[in-house]
């Protein structure tokens, strides 16, 4: 989606300043950006440069050190993330907010099988009708190109692919309006991989998700990614549209980054 | 004082442990359902045989209280025997086994098929207080959902059973609503026993000693058992009826009674079938071979 054809001026998301420490290290420092409705962004920059740090504290995991962090809530309007009580932060990382962790184990429930994983975002808000659960997780997984003969199988019999599209599938059920990423295609083989991306294109497009992309991968960004933000030791160095930043980077550490790009 | 008991204290604890625990006890009645945590004593008796349980009856009982002390339903197995004389040699307390001259009924495994009365307690011994830990192994985790009320996770464990054998498998220590607020668990009763712990006029006090938590139901609270709206709630039935006193509405046990694979089916609640077989005229329980 082009800037123009964004559904309003209201950003979504509204990060100014956003720091954090560790004790007398940087973990990441004075981040600011919008994002729109329907708009993914793209965080690159190497290993350590503060991604997941940035990624953390966007998702209210982390207590930032400094910064304000406004979402538009669906009901309320803007509010100020870490002025909402826990309940209600918990409540909006279940519902109108999706994580996708690099490793799906961590965000899997892996004893139980990939139905109760895909309704249990929806038995935490309430639904108590088996068998309209079992309706809904059928219909994200075939979203997700999981067949329906697979809903009773544990997430540990499945691929790593699989158990990351079924990871994803489990964040959407509630329809969230923001995802993040962390590394989703991290530890996949290529041709997994450009399947994983094909189909996270099409969802983002068809669901208007907000995506917030954390990876190391450039090709996955030039992808997916609207816009990029490019980190290097806890700042971000480089911001712009993701063609114009691989196409023209500015940046001395862009233009190492993007140089470095293996040639098939 | 008993010489028996000599060099103790009434009911074996000291003063201020009684008080301590009643303390925690007044504070589990004002917030029904919700484990408050105790300083859990060492007690002449192993973790897992009901220390919960006895510090709970401990606490409360006094010299004229009349109690009752059942394990899986029976009056005369071990524990239920043992329990019931380190009672009556530290407190000096009438014994029976009568569900209804008992003031104080101390139990493992059963609810008394007898309907329990006003100005009856019953003590439930509980192994794991925690509903949550099956899905939750950190406590500090598990409180938080307690406290945010974040119970959705409960049903998938429930989701899970009926994908798996098409009807919730759990068959004891069902997980309960209390007065649609807490979470609990009602210690390892069979879920044919749930129903009586709704709106129970008598109060009901859960101790777990090793886990040091003590959580109650005070009388008419409001008792729900989990479920889905198109896979409600059910409790067990049998084909049989009870073999020793014909009883169709208790809970039965099944005891193998030869090496060829002869069963016979028999009312847990061990009083209850005893005295319905003395209405019947039958001969002394007894002499049948009792229960196993």
């Amino acid at each position: 989606m082009s800037v123009a054809e964004r559904t309003g001026p209201q950003p979504l998301l509204r990060v100014r300043g956003m720091s954090k420490r560790y004790g007398r290290r940087i973990g990441c420092a004075d981040v600011d950006f919008d994002l729109y409705p329907g708009e993914v962004i793209g965080v690159v920059g190497e290993s350590g440069s503060g991604k997941t740090t940035l990624l953390n504290c966007l998702s209210a995991q982390l207590e930032p050190s400094a910064g304000s962090l406004v979402y538009d809530t669906r009901e309320r309007g803007p509010v100020a993330v870490f002025d909402l009580s826990e309940a209600e932060r918990r409540r909006l990382l279940r519902t109108d907010w999706g994580l996708v962790r690099q490793n799906p184990r961590e965000g899997l429930r892996m004893s139980v099988s990939a139905g109760a994983n895909v309704g249990e975002r929806l038995m935490a808000v309430g639904a108590r009708n088996y068998g309209q659960i079992r309706g809904t997780a059928e219909h994200w997984l075939a979203q997700l190109e999981i067949a329906a003969d697979r809903i009773d199988d544990r997430p540990g019999t499945f691929s790593g692919g699989m158990q990351q599209r079924l990871q994803i599938a489990r964040n959407l059920v509630t329809r969230p309006r923001l995802v993040f990423m962390d590394e989703p295609t991290g530890g996949l083989d290529v041709s997994v991989q450009a399947r994983l991306l094909d189909l996270l294109r099409r969802l983002v497009g068809d669901l208007d998700l907000a995506c917030v992309l954390v990876t190391h991968d450039l090709g996955v960004v030039r992808l997916l990614a609207h816009r990029l933000l490019v980190m290097q030791q806890g700042h971000v160095v480089e911001q712009g549209l993701t063609d114009q930043v691989l196409d023209d980077p500015q940046h001395p550490y862009t233009q190492m980054l993007v140089s470095s790009i293996l040639p098939v | 004082m008993n010489t028996k008991a000599a060099g103790y204290n009434y009911a074996y604890l000291d003063e201020q442990t009684k008080r301590m625990i009643r303390r925690a006890i007044l504070k589990a009645v004002a917030i029904p359902g919700y484990q408050v945590p105790f300083g859990s004593r060492e007690m002449p008796m192993p973790y897992g045989w009901g220390t919960g349980g006895v510090q709970v009856t401990a606490a409360l009982i006094g010299p004229l209280d009349v109690l009752k002390v059942i394990d899986q339903g029976a009056d005369d197995t071990t524990n239920a025997v043992s329990i019931r004389k380190f009672f009556a040699a530290v407190a000096e307390v009438a014994t029976t086994t009568a569900t209804e001259r008992a003031t104080i009924v101390q139990t493992r495994h059963r609810i008394p098929e007898t309907p329990l009365r006003e100005g009856q307690i019953l003590v439930l011994q509980v192994p794991i207080p925690e509903p949550l830990r099956w899905l939750e192994p950190r406590e500090a985790e598990t409180r938080k959902m307690h406290a945010l009320e974040e119970y959705g996770a409960m049903h998938v464990s429930l989701y899970e059973d009926l994908a798996r054998h098409g009807r919730i498998a759990k068959t004891y220590d069902y997980p309960v609503l209390v007065e649609g607020r807490y979470l609990m668990r009602p210690s390892p009763i069979p879920k044919f026993d749930n129903p009586k712990l709704d709106r129970s006029p008598a109060l009901m006090l859960f101790g777990a000693g090793r886990e040091r938590r003590i959580y109650a139901l005070p009388p008419h609270t409001r008792v729900e058992s989990l479920a889905f709206e198109d896979h409600p709630f059910e409790v067990e039935t049998w084909e049989a009826r009870c073999r020793l006193c014909g009883a169709e509405d208790s809970y039965l046990d099944e005891v193998i009674v030869d090496d060829a694979g002869g069963r016979m089916f028999v009312c847990s609640d061990t009083d209850y079938c005893n005295r319905r077989q003395a209405a019947q005229g039958k001969p002394n329980p007894e002499m049948l071979g009792g229960k196993a």
